[in-house]
């Protein structure tokens, strides 16, 4: 049996607008396991990076609130720890890499100090033994030259490169669950897939529970485990990759398959998703999904339906499933 | 250069051996002789009511190309032909007639719509400059654009900012049909936008297509996208044209080891499927000085002694052009 990493019970996080109470996550439940990646799908608005930033508890301060459920690293509530706590957990115990490495890092510190302050303060290291190690680390990322770049600053590394020395900082302890927020948006194609390929291998080398963010489903099919599809802050549909690509059981899901361009299987037409993504403060009192859903009976209106299992692992909100 | 497996007929929009350097101005004083070879000796055609495709990375010279054929630069060597005319030796009024008969669409439709302007204003403004129809004629010029892509008559008096994006790259494509153009330029026109929006947005061009019969230049990363919108794709390594050829041929038994390498991210029809794999190494070189031979061979998995020195010639194979030594 693999140990799970991280487990999310029931979240709920709330943001409050001049529009009214948002429930950006309501309800989210999922694990991650030990050398496992879970992907999160979702359009803009879903809830995706609300439910990452719920987990290492930076959501908006002010605005966004944490009001309910249970957040477990290997066993512990991250939602019932200090402040204090909370920083001895960031970056030691779950890293992230966020879609803009510009934006991730300092322009006017040079690499080699912001690679070695994560490494000096988790391993305890100064002086020869601190560099030594922070160019290690960047090797191990795949940046050539590792010696040299410490002296480099940001503006000086190519994109794909700034985001390599993210992913260097956000191993250095290395973290026991590895957060990526569509890592590789910014990144060029011929990149990307080299950047996929070298977190495959660091998730392999540390054994770390991956969550991996993306609106890309070529993504998905190529390095998750298990997906997770969201929908107006909900998880619509949890399960393993081939089986959720092969026989999806939530008619979104299906929808958001038929709606992408495929390689191979040429349509005169694209199934769209009628309507727009969904309204979060003024949500309908059923499933988020039902005012776009070609299959809607008059229960997914009212109310909303619960987690219904369908396979093994392969999980779905969806009354037409079979719930009782 | 005859496009391959098609019949020959006269295409819309030749290109023929087009190029563009940008001089660099380095250090503080004055100019060195250094060139970006942004566009490199590229060719192509485009058939009347048919679409290329146009792939390639960033900096590969695929905006650079759509920029000289919408006559924002001018290009350093080569020719454009359009409807069989050279489009650089146009006089004034052919420079008009161009103009009108091609058009763009961008990719952020935030930043194309000027916020000051109401819908109906913006859509019109194309017919107000280059046509002399009277008020009511434009209102119901723009009214029947705005029913063309899928708007209600009522959103000409409203301002962009009340639109969602998929309603805006549709306000966006409106004001591109407003002078009936022969040829749009999509530079990544829904890469900006949510996967079930892309959807509808892809649609609407082909129904647009089909219904008015213009071509369509249609230049984007999201190689699946290509694949399904495209007639024929041309994909560019710095600043060359790489692979040329019938659209489904490109995407699914690529030849070229970069187009290979292009097509291996795009997400199959049956995930299970095996396919060839080809990750590359390194990164795109600067092409202030790009590689001797073939360009690509220094991220090259199959690379050869002979491609460090040896330029190759888009040459036919398998039923489109290739320029790569394997073949």
């Amino acid at each position: 049996m693999v140990p799970t990493v991280v487990a999310v019970k029931d979240l709920q996080t709330h943001i409050v607008t001049r529009w009214g109470t948002l429930k950006a996550v309501d309800g989210v439940s999922f694990t991650v396991a030990e050398g496992e990646t879970l992907g999160i799908v979702g359009e803009s608005g879903s809830g995706k990076s609300m439910t990452c930033l719920s987990i290492v508890r930076l959501v908006p301060r002010g605005a966004a609130r944490i009001v309910g459920g249970q957040i477990l690293l290997d066993g512990e509530n991250l939602l019932t720890k200090s402040e204090d706590a909370m920083q001895q957990i960031r970056g030691r115990k779950v890293g992230m890499i966020l879609q803009d490495p510009m934006s991730s890092l300092n322009p006017v510190f040079s690499v080699g100090m912001q690679v070695r302050e994560p490494v000096g303060m988790y391993h305890g290291l100064r002086g020869r033994a601190l560099t030594e190690r922070a160019t290690e680390l960047l090797a191990s990322v795949r940046i050539p030259s590792p010696g040299a770049r410490l002296r480099a600053f940001p503006h000086q590394l190519s994109g794909g490169m700034r985001q390599r020395v993210v992913g260097a900082m956000a191993i250095a302890a290395p973290p026991r669950l590895l957060i990526a927020d569509e890592p590789t948006t910014s990144l060029d194609l011929t990149i990307q897939m080299q950047y996929l390929g070298l977190l495959k291998e660091l998730q392999e080398r540390h054994r770390l529970a991956m969550i991996f963010v993306t609106h890309d489903l070529g993504i998905v099919a190529r390095i998750c485990d298990r997906v997770a599809v969201m929908y107006g802050g909900r998880i619509v549909e949890i399960g393993p990759v081939r089986r959720i690509f092969k026989s999806p059981a939530h008619p979104y899901t299906r929808a958001l398959l038929d709606a992408i361009p495929r390689l191979g299987a040429r349509r005169d037409r694209l199934t769209t998703i009628e309507g727009q993504p969904p309204d979060l403060v003024a949500l309908p009192p059923g499933c988020a999904f039902a005012p776009r859903c070609p299959h809607a009976i008059e229960r997914c209106r009212r109310e909303s339906p619960p987690e219904t299992v369908v396979a093994p692992e392969h999980a779905t909100r969806c009354w037409l499933n079979g719930p009782a | 250069m005859a496009p391959p497996e098609t019949e020959r007929v006269t295409p819309l929009l030749e290109v023929e051996s087009l190029t563009k350097h940008f001089p660099v101005r380095r250090g503080l004083f004055g100019w060195s002789p250094q060139l970006v070879r942004a566009v490199d000796a590229v060719s192509f055609t485009v058939e009347a009511g048919g679409t290329l495709g146009l792939v390639g990375e960033s900096g590969c010279g695929k905006t650079t190309t759509s920029r000289l054929i919408l006559g924002l630069e001018r290009p350093t060597a080569g020719t454009i032909r359009f409807e069989g005319r050279d489009v650089l030796a146009l006089d004034r009024e052919g420079v008009r007639h161009y103009r009108r008969s091609v058009q763009a669409v961008f990719q952020d439709p935030y930043a194309s719509l000027d916020p000051r302007m109401r819908v109906g204003a913006v859509v019109a403004e194309p017919v107000v400059i280059n046509t002399n129809l009277d008020a009511a004629a434009r209102r119901r010029r723009v009214a029947e654009l705005l029913d063309l892509v899928g708007l209600p008559e009522r959103s000409a008096s409203l301002y962009p900012h009340e639109f969602s994006g998929g309603q805006r790259q549709r306000i966006a494509i409106a004001r591109a049909l407003a002078l009936s153009p022969r040829l749009v330029v999509l530079d990544e026109p829904v890469s900006a936008l949510d996967v079930s929006i892309r959807a509808q947005i892809l649609n609407l061009l082909r129904d647009l297509q089909k219904r008015l019969g213009m071509s369509y230049l249609f230049i984007a990363h999201d190689l699946a996208a290509v694949a399904h919108m495209s007639r024929s794709i041309a994909v560019m390594y710095l600043g060359q044209i790489v692979e040329w050829g019938d659209a489904d041929a490109v995407a699914l038994e690529p030849r070229h080891p970069y187009t290979k390498a292009l097509f291996t991210a795009a997400l199959p029809a049956d995930v299970d499927a095996p396919r060839e794999e080809v990750v590359l190494i390194g990164e795109v070189p600067s092409p202030l000085a790009p590689p001797s031979g073939c360009r690509f061979h220094t991220r090259c998995p199959f690379v050869m002694p002979h491609c460090a020195t040896q330029e190759p010639a888009l040459r036919s194979e398998s039923g489109r052009l290739v320029a790569c030594h394997l073949y």
